[in-house]
């Protein structure tokens, strides 16, 4: 596109080439939705790792009853920040990562639409995690109201709140300059012949969660606002001094929040439905069910937002409603389960480590659902309101959900990406170690949260001191897996495995995206492809 | 495909990005006017009393309690606690006085202890129904007229109703800041117990 400035003139057609700028203001001036790809993986596994060592730091500390490792301020500062950092900072731009890569060299697209927009919307993100990540620094510390930043805390809170508000914003702006993107590069820069029915399910996952993210993304920048406001310019939204209502936040939060659990879900659901066709070489059963389930799971997202908030004094007609609409969701993404099980049917399967993490998706994920049937239900919910039970069915919705469907496309688009296999030994290592650690620090949690055991609170009773001495070895299993990852990520980066990737490492697979070399040159598809 | 309509697209996107932002806003009164048509959560307005039989067979005992914050009023129940049946009907006043040398507008809000009795006290007349507006150095009786519907759980005997009176300069909400006099408090405590050098938020 005539928006890459850098060394456009030498390049004219030749991808074998493969020109690129080698100074290291490269890494701010780039707007090649490869590079810019790559550094979107790179921040989010640095802020997965930050994120995981604040958990690390609440595991650590509740290990046993007592306070001993933090102090409660600080822990109350680490389940917040935890929260923010790995939902703003690890998942969401892992996969816009992927999108940035995979979406173009699907699509037959020689970039994204807005090449400098796209430099933009990533470098917005470092000044956002400085912002999260310093203050804790500050006087007073972090947020420490919960991720959900709720008043009367949130209002109350000192200047760590105004840096996460600042933080959010930023984000914020970057998600919907991402989205925009997508949706234009999905929507206006197919190859020739691909129509929409033929798009890859990747693509499809992330055109409808880029509307999602730029519906719902400016209601969050407004709850922020009005935060920030009612902070420092005598507004009341949300202080009872002043007539507002603290629940009301919870209203216009969750009406972000819950389209927010589907925008993380949904590009994984997309990464799955390209692994596990490859691997079953099969083609996806039920491709335009599982759109339609898409599109719908999106809908509802939208009028089921109070079912966080059965606790809040909701009449009972309204929570009917939201108990009813919410069980509802479970249709369309249970078609999508059954097509993926469909899928694999009689399928010449074989177990690659991207097949294995999306098989530990469908299963972990599965049961994530479950419990998130069981939490729908208004008079369970009001029990399990804010215990770890509600913490349990959460992390096997997301990291079971989002990560390993990430450690999936990782494992499976990687070769793509730098030319060379990862050792599939250590692959399948890192996937069974991460399967046993996360099911040991998660499973014994929903024992906990139906015993009553309540979230957020450094300090517990006696009873419950087993598990959460369990749940923390596990935790700290999972988090050394991790590095493990990343071992193997510069492994195959720096090719030992001595396997070099072809441009189909993957006999099953399907798509444009194996039709350039591997590593993919710089430019590719400068010429559109025709898609039959 | 050409650059001219993908800046249509950008167009459009941001156009809708810019409604959501502002339907972020919209939903504050949005909200309001659903809980004030379905009558959710709305403390302004007088209950509908459905039985007035007087259950002589049960006394509670309700205690008041009168407060203020960030503001410079006397504010106090003619009685600190009455004993009363169930579906009695029942007045309390209370004493409100501006000390200040200057006009100032106020609101009071009330609440309940416990909890589970606020639907069961049906306040008829009420000064926390409206603004309040206090010229310099007025004073003022103010009643509640009040009755507890019999159907109030059995195991509750007392009732805590507790109401604070907050500014609202000019009918606009008060600003808010800590009153000087807490913060004093605060700094005094901590001046005295040179441990409590914790840096808790609020």
């Amino acid at each position: 596109m005539a928006s890459i400035p850098n060394d456009h003139s030498h390049d004219h057609g030749h991808d074998h080439h493969d020109h690129h700028p080698t100074s290291w203001t490269r890494i701010f001036t780039t707007t090649n939705h490869k590079d810019i790809g790559s550094m979107y993986m790179w921040f989010s596994f640095a802020m997965f790792i930050s994120g995981g060592i604040m958990a690390l730091g609440i595991r650590a500390e509740l290990f046993t009853p007592g306070l001993q490792v933090v102090r409660p301020e600080l822990f109350n500062q680490l389940t917040t920040l935890h929260g923010i950092v790995m939902i703003f900072g690890a998942i969401m731009p892992a996969f816009v990562g992927f999108a940035n890569w995979m979406l173009p060299l699907q699509l037959g697209a020689p970039d994204m639409a807005f090449a400098r927009m796209n430099n933009w919307s990533f470098w917005l993100l470092p000044p956002a995690a400085i912002l999260l990540i310093g203050s804790f620094f500050v006087p007073g510390g972090a947020a420490a109201g919960g991720w959900t930043l709720y008043p009367p805390l949130s209002v109350q809170a000192g200047m760590g709140m105004d840096m996460m508000i600042f933080a959010v914003h930023i984000m914020g702006a970057s998600s919907i300059m991402g989205s925009i993107n997508i949706i234009t590069t999905i929507l206006n820069l197919r190859a020739p012949g691909m129509t929409m029915m033929k798009m890859p399910m990747f693509a499809w996952t992330w055109l409808i969660t880029a509307f999602l993210l730029i519906a719902t993304m400016p209601v969050l920048a407004g709850a922020v606002t009005m935060l920030l406001t009612d902070r420092h310019f005598g507004t009341t939204f949300f202080n009872a001094a002043g007539g507002g209502d603290p629940v009301m936040f919870q209203h216009i939060f969750w009406f972000f929040g819950h389209p927010e659990v589907y925008i993380i879900a949904l590009p994984a659901f997309g990464v799955v439905s390209q692994i596990i066709p490859t691997f079953s070489r099969k083609p996806l059963f039920g491709y335009a069910s599982m759109v339609y389930a898409t599109a719908s799971i999106a809908i509802l997202s939208f009028i089921v937002w109070a079912h966080h908030m059965y606790t809040t004094g909701l009449p009972a007609a309204g929570q009917l409603y939201f108990m009813y609409a919410t069980m509802l969701i479970a249709v369309p993404t249970a078609c999508k389960i059954f097509n993926w099980l469909a899928t694999m049917w009689r399928g010449s399967i074989s177990l690659e480590t991207p097949m294995l993490f999306c098989l530990g998706f469908l299963f972990l994920f599965t049961m994530g659902g479950f419990t998130g049937l069981v939490l729908s239900l208004t008079p369970v919910d009001i029990q399990l309101h804010d215990t770890y039970y509600v913490v349990a069915h959460f992390h096997y919705v997301m990291v079971a959900g989002a990560l390993f469907s990430a450690f999936a496309a990782v494992y499976y688009w990687g070769p793509k990406w730098t030319g060379w296999m990862y050792e599939e030994k250590l692959g399948k290592i890192h996937f069974w170690w991460s399967l046993i650690a996360f099911n040991v620090t998660f499973f014994p949690q929903h024992f906990l949260g139906l015993a009553g055991m309540p979230r957020r609170i450094p300090d517990y009773n006696l009873q419950f001191e087993n598990w959460n001495a369990v749940s923390s070895v596990g935790a700290f299993a999972f988090g050394f897996a991790q590095i493990f990852f990343i071992v193997i990520v510069i492994r195959m980066i720096t090719g030992k495995s001595g396997i070099r990737a072809a441009a189909k490492p993957w006999d099953g697979a399907e798509g444009l995206e194996w039709t350039v070399p591997s590593p993919a040159p710089y430019h590719t598809f400068e010429t559109p492809p025709v898609v039959k | 495909m050409s650059i001219f309509e993908n800046k249509t697209m950008l167009k459009k996107l941001i156009v809708f990005t810019a409604i959501m932002f502002a339907f972020g806003f919209a939903l504050v009164p949005i909200y309001r006017k659903i809980c004030e048509v379905t009558g959710v959560n709305d403390l302004l307005r007088p209950d509908q009393v459905k039985n007035t039989q007087i259950d002589k067979s049960r006394t509670i005992k309700v205690e008041f309690d009168a407060n203020t914050r960030h503001l410079p009023w006397d504010f106090k129940p003619e009685v600190t606690a009455l004993n009363v049946h169930p579906g009695e009907l029942t007045t309390v006043v209370y004493e409100v006085s501006n000390k200040t040398a200057r006009d100032m507008t106020g609101q009071a809000i009330p609440s309940y202890g416990p909890t589970q009795a606020a639907m069961h006290f049906k306040k008829l007349e009420c000064f926390c129904f409206a603004k309040q507006d206090f010229a310099a150095g007025e004073k003022r009786l103010m009643p509640v007229v009040f009755l507890i519907d019999p159907e109030l759980p059995k195991d509750v005997n007392t009732i805590t109703l507790s109401y604070t009176f907050f500014e609202m300069p000019n009918g606009k909400p008060a600003p808010n800041t800590a009153p000087e006099g807490k913060l004093n408090m605060k700094q005094a405590a901590l001046n005295a117990v040179p441990s409590a050098n914790h840096t808790s938020v609020n």
